[in-house]
């Protein structure tokens, strides 16, 4: 972590429930200008849904969403306009060309020489080349780069990000793991990330949480969460609490030989 | 309401459908095979029933192309949405600064925009192939338009909420609930030939009014203008109800978390 100014986004006690199944379960946190937090979980764990909170496309059951220093339901419009979303699971349009769905989203944010700022974009994300093809006929790893590339045109303040590595070759995730980090030391942007590749993790985050029945089980830096777990590895550490949904052993009770 | 996120918006479109001759096909073919089907029913009806009197059944075609301005207008909206879903766009959008009336508005230029295409077609085969101009309602043909495309307007916010509600095997309704009305709001047979009972409903829809101005300006040359103040108050209270049941349907969605997985499946 950067810095530890007033946190760019605070949720408070968030609870989410769906016919009478708690999908999140007082889910409290903050994210920091320039800090990269990671969400992990095993799937089923609440990750989605609390993005989907975060984003304002669920409503919570209970508690309180804030993002820079506003409540997201009051404020959705002014916070958007600082924020923006990638994920590896929510495609632009397959039927305009790159440019042109770039061109649309960089209306909608207001950037101003919108068709520079796109060209740097490809440039940064090494898309160039895909300026004028049919978005829906680009790979995974190309449509990937395209989604970040339309998540970095408003320069956010906040960014989330959904898997951005998932189904993308290591030398592909490489390169967007790069971008992130970039990101996140030029400018000072704070960033949300999901993953269930815990390389990205070490790599990119300065802290996590994770979740188990929506509920915060382990939070701390990588290292924190290693040290205080038995296991070798942050990978290990998932399965633990994927299958057990503790980070430590209770004394009292010890996991079977 | 920010035009510039909705001239943005509607950029999209733009794109869409000049990167897609297949739309405008869509947007011509239909109402030219309603056109031609109408045209000759009208020529025989003409030859065969009204050899007395000229003219007589030309407002068979008049109904036609007005009731495709009122059909487009719907599908603006109702298909500009679905094109969101389609390209799994609509979590983008939702998660862009774009306040719902903004989205709306987007909508209901792009209907004007098919409006234009379609009805630019049908006024031009219409004369050429019938003989029949439109122009001949003269200064009405303006609040006539005026009030079919709020009350298209209003008919496709209703689909879009129907299919906010009911997901994507609801979709059929972007195109049913136009002819859900049709019957009622008197297009090709004057309100009276309706059973006594329903007359009222009839009369309850702004389309109602437009049709029946339209047949009273061609048969006279002029009409009750407080026909045209009910279209337009009707039209009030129908926009009004529209935007009411699509924002409370869009809540109703984001409460029970269905957006993310309506915008995704």
């Amino acid at each position: 972590m950067r810095e530890t100014a007033e946190p760019i986004l605070e949720a408070v006690e968030l609870t989410r429930e769906f016919s009478g199944t708690r999908a999140l379960d007082r889910f409290s946190f903050q994210l920091r200008r320039g800090e990269v937090l990671g969400l992990l979980g095993a799937n089923g764990a609440g990750k989605t849904t609390a993005m989907n909170c975060l984003l304002g496309l669920t409503l919570p059951t209970s508690g309180n969403l804030f993002a820079f220093g506003l409540e997201l339901h009051k404020h959705r419009v002014e916070i958007l306009r600082k924020t923006n979303f990638s994920s590896s699971y929510v495609s632009l349009p397959g039927n305009l060309k790159v440019w042109q769905n770039l061109l649309v989203f960089a209306r909608i944010y207001g950037v101003p020489k919108p068709r520079r700022k796109i060209d740097e974009l490809l440039e940064r994300l090494e898309v160039a080349h895909l300026r004028d093809r049919v978005t829906g006929q680009l790979s995974a790893g190309e449509s990937t780069r395209v989604n970040l590339c339309k998540a970095f045109l408003n320069d956010p303040e906040l960014l989330m990000l959904d898997e951005p590595t998932a189904s993308l070759d290591p030398d592909i995730a490489d390169k967007v793991r790069k971008v992130v980090r970039r990101a996140r030391d030029e400018r000072n942007v704070a960033i949300l990330y999901t993953s269930h590749n815990m390389r990205d993790i070490e790599e990119v985050c300065d802290r996590v949480i994770f979740l188990h029945k929506g509920r915060i089980v382990a939070e701390g830096s990588p290292a924190e969460i290693l040290r205080r777990s038995a296991e070798q590895s942050l990978e290990n550490v998932f399965i633990r609490i994927a299958r057990s949904g503790e980070l430590e052993d209770d004394p009292d009770n010890p996991p079977a030989p | 309401m920010n035009p510039r996120i909705v001239l943005a918006l509607c950029s999209r479109y733009v794109y869409l459908y000049t990167r897609s001759p297949v739309r405008m096909v869509e947007m011509v073919f239909w109402p030219m095979v309603d056109l031609l089907v109408w045209g000759f029913l009208t020529v025989y009806l003409q030859k065969s029933v009204g050899a007395d009197t000229p003219g007589v059944f030309t407002w068979l075609i008049g109904a036609m192309i007005l009731w495709d301005i009122l059909f487009r207008a719907q599908q603006g909206v109702a298909i500009s949405f679905l094109e969101d879903v389609w390209t799994r766009n609509l979590l983008n959008i939702f998660v862009a600064p774009v306040r719902t009336a903004e989205y709306l508005a987007a909508t209901f230029v792009v209907g004007l925009m098919r409006i234009g295409v379609t009805a630019t077609a049908l006024v031009c085969v219409g004369w050429l192939a019938y003989a029949f101009n439109v122009f001949t309602l003269e200064w009405w043909l303006l609040p006539f338009f005026i009030n079919l495309l709020l009350f298209g307007w209003s008919l496709g916010m209703i689909s879009t909420a129907l299919i906010l509600r009911w997901g994507q095997a609801a979709e059929s309704l972007a195109w049913a609930v136009p002819f859900f009305i049709q019957p009622v709001v008197a297009v090709f047979y004057p309100v009276s030939s309706l059973p006594a009972w329903l007359q009222p409903v009839a009369r309850a829809f702004p389309a109602t009014h437009v049709f029946e101005g339209m047949r009273e300006v061609m048969a006279t040359g002029t009409m009750n203008p407080a026909t045209l103040g009910w279209a337009l108050a009707l039209n009030g209270v129908f926009l009004a109800l529209a935007g009411g049941l699509f924002a409370w349907i869009l809540r109703l969605t984001r409460s029970r978390g269905l957006l993310t997985k309506f915008a995704t499946q």
